[in-house]
């Protein structure tokens, strides 16, 4: 017995969302892309994380190497030493990245960026090309990895003691958290000191410095607007109240101000090179900037692609307006 | 000491007016309790968009979790999705591929269920060691909830799952979609789709307006902003269950499709971040008890690190995949003790040490830490995270 509810699902809306990929190769589209191509569209799309050579950037994983460290203290599982499936990899990367930017990428540079992955991991030559015919050719070498869950077996049996008196002779203390020293404090007295802090730095390094930026009227609608394709930014740059460097420097108070000048971020070299030779980032250059920064800017470690709406530009300024005022 | 001014003189509170009901119209906790919060660990993860923070257990108490205090784990945020706008697609090894809008779910005969759900990683910081302090750190990537919505097994039906259907795929609709694959016999056993948890809407960073609820299963597979359910022949291999969600052993070789949420318990009070301030006398021994295999029959507590244990008393009987309250009322004489809890399931499964843990699989799993922990309390009332022998 059903119900009668929902209605058919359009051809169409299955192909538009039935996008995974089994590790037979079922839901691989026709495609391919070598290596070569995959080191470049690698270093645009992904190595502001994973590293030039997908061995990672700060606590952001690392997809290559690792190899015979799986029995070791402190494993590095990356898609060479651990991922059992390929297809895992080219189906994550297609439809959850860049991380960011998902669903951006086309197929073949889907298969170009794995064919690299690859390639990172001494699995395939600098010439390979990957595509759907010799996708399953490719061996994973921890394919064979992996057991199915055994803790009935191995668990459940024994695990089944209750002694209620007399347990054990002694209990002495083996490890101390506060040895370590690892748990974040209290987040209300740690930002309150940060604050403090900077504040008395600023004072002292630069004591007048305020009205150079006019307070713009800003269309609210556009500012939410911004907040909303912000988005795209967020997972390399912070703005606002505590605000901190990460992959990217902060962005309060960007506008108008001179290029390569957060504290504590390093900047590529010609984005100091710019810099020095007096970039402000008005509205004029932050938009050039942001339609396609590696043409902007050659060399720019902001490996992003460019925002390809000129609308989300004018929004995202007067969002980096709006948190600066 | 003389007479309390708190009693003897007139309070502020007690002549003039207080809030008038038009002033909250949806209320929020008095300021008074603003430390009982969500934390984060910055240094756990690359980024706060795919990170995790953890549950204020702590500082609550009986067993229903606040949805506002619940923790949190995205992997590519927490998204902004109207009802309006949300559509469940069901499609592959199906009679009829089907689209489902939100009103159309709630056409469907509904269910009420408590259940717990437990990110497979709760506790996976302690496998080599004691590390963080508190319970909140270390047992607060958990929550429990009474959760309102459809069988997944009326859906299934619904679109009739031809034979050859064994597994399905679930994905959620924001960037990180996900992806899981869970047995057909799962799917058609106990697993819901929510729209509502404690009463209220789905909280957006609970997957509003629909997500999926998976009893005794890793939270992972708790499916946020659920928008599509694909029956498959196998499972997927997806991301979040061959790279992430599989438990190293020793010998390298790492086990998978370890879904179920072992028998745990955890003393929330006292704890390092609720130290005893009262002296000795009367002291109040709580926690928290669970089991994704079934009911909690009874929970031992041991103020000695494990040499003798006390059977607690449970506040209510155990529910199927759902917390437990335990206390044990306890006269304190102000020595030092090394407080334990240890949880026992209907199956009669008793939680094991992490000696026992480490023992089958060794200091690299990271998931599925049901461990005893213990508590040092100190003869000042302050409790640390120790391991003993």
């Amino acid at each position: 017995e059903t119900y009668g509810l929902g209605r058919p699902a359009l051809p169409e809306e299955v192909a538009a969302w039935d996008l995974d990929v089994s590790p037979d190769g079922t839901g691989l589209p026709a495609g391919s892309g070598s290596v070569l191509d995959g080191e470049d569209i690698f270093a645009e799309q992904c190595a502001v994380c994973h590293g030039d050579f997908a061995e990672g950037v700060g606590n952001w994983p690392k997809l290559a190497g690792g190899a015979g460290t799986l029995d070791h203290e402190d494993p590095l599982k990356t898609v060479g030493s651990y991922w059992p499936y390929l297809s895992t990899t080219w189906d994550y990367v297609n439809r959850s990245m860049p991380f960011g930017n998902a669903q951006s990428l086309e197929p073949d540079e889907v298969y170009a960026i794995v064919a690299y992955i690859l390639y990172s991991n001494d699995l395939v030559d600098e010439d390979f090309v990957l595509n759907k015919d010799n996708f399953l050719e490719v061996e994973m070498p921890n394919a064979g990895g992996f057991i199915l869950d055994d803790r009935a077996e191995a668990e459940y049996v024994n695990f089944n003691d209750a002694c209620m008196t007399n347990c054990k002779d002694s209990v002495e203390i083996t490890m101390r958290a506060l040895v370590l020293d690892v748990t974040p404090e209290e987040t209300a007295a740690k930002s309150g000191t940060a604050a403090e802090d900077q504040v008395t730095e600023a004072d002292a390094e630069q004591p007048v410095q305020e009205p150079v930026v006019e307070t713009v009227a800003l269309d609210p609608e556009l500012v939410a607007k911004g907040a909303k394709a912000f988005k795209k930014c967020k997972a390399c740059h912070q703005v606002g109240e505590g605000a901190k460097n990460r992959t990217g420097p902060i962005l309060n108070g960007i506008i108008g101000a001179t290029a390569g000048q957060v504290d504590g971020f390093k900047y590529s070299k010609p984005m100091m090179a710019a810099a020095e030779s007096g970039l402000v980032w008005n509205e004029q250059e932050l938009a050039a900037f942001l339609a396609k920064p590696k043409k902007y800017m050659k060399g720019t470690k902001m490996s992003f692609s460019g925002l390809k709406k000129e609308k989300d530009i004018a929004a995202i300024l007067a969002y980096l307006q709006s948190v600066s005022q | 000491a003389g007479p309390d001014p708190l009693i003897t003189e007139v309070q502020d509170w007690a002549s003039s007016f207080g809030d008038g009901v038009d002033v909250t119209p949806y209320g929020l906790p008095i300021q008074f309790e603003q430390d009982v919060v969500r934390r984060n660990v910055e240094w756990l993860t690359a980024d706060t968009i795919s990170s995790i923070n953890f549950t204020p257990i702590h500082a609550l108490d009986g067993t229903i979790t606040p949805q506002g205090c619940a923790f949190e784990r995205h992997h590519s945020g927490a998204i902004e999705m109207r009802k309006e706008d949300y559509r469940l697609m069901i499609n592959g090894l199906v009679d009829q591929e089907l689209v489902f809008t939100y009103e159309d779910l709630e056409r469907f005969p509904r269910e009420n269920h408590v259940y717990f759900c437990e990110c497979a990683a709760n506790t996976g910081m302690e496998w080599a060691g004691a590390q963080l302090n508190g319970a909140q750190f270390t047992h607060g990537m958990i929550h429990n909830m009474e959760y309102t919505g459809v069988s997944l097994r009326t859906l299934l039906e619904e679109v009739g799952v031809k034979p050859e259907g064994k597994w399905i795929y679930v994905e959620g609709a924001d960037a990180s979609s996900n992806g899981r694959s869970i047995p057909m016999e799962k799917a058609l056993d106990d697993v819901l789709v929510a729209f509502k948890a404690n009463g209220e809407a789905l909280r957006k960073e609970h997957g509003y307006p629909v997500r999926l609820v998976v009893p005794g299963w890793e939270g992972n597979m708790w499916i946020k902003w659920l928008r599509r359910i694909e029956v498959k022949d196998a499972p997927v291999e997806s991301r979040e269950e061959t790279s992430k969600y599989t438990d190293n052993l020793a010998n390298g070789i790492a086990r998978k499709w370890t879904w179920v949420m072992d028998a745990k318990s955890i003393i929330t009070s006292p704890s390092p971040q609720a130290p005893i301030k009262h002296g000795t006398g009367p002291l109040v021994i709580t926690g928290l008890a669970w089991s994704g295999n079934g009911a909690i029959t009874g929970v031992d507590v041991s103020v000695d690190g494990g040499k003798n244990w006390i059977e607690a008393r449970l506040a209510a009987p155990g529910q199927d995949k759902a917390m437990t309250r335990f206390y044990l009322d306890h006269n304190w004489d102000g020595t030092e003790m090394f407080l334990q809890a240890r949880a026992k399931d209907a199956t009669g499964y008793v939680q094991p040490t992490k000696t026992q843990l480490r023992d089958v699989r060794g200091l690299n799993s990271i998931y599925h830490n049901n461990c005893i922990q213990t508590w040092w309390v100190k003869e000042s009332g302050e409790a640390e995270n120790v391991e003993v022998s």
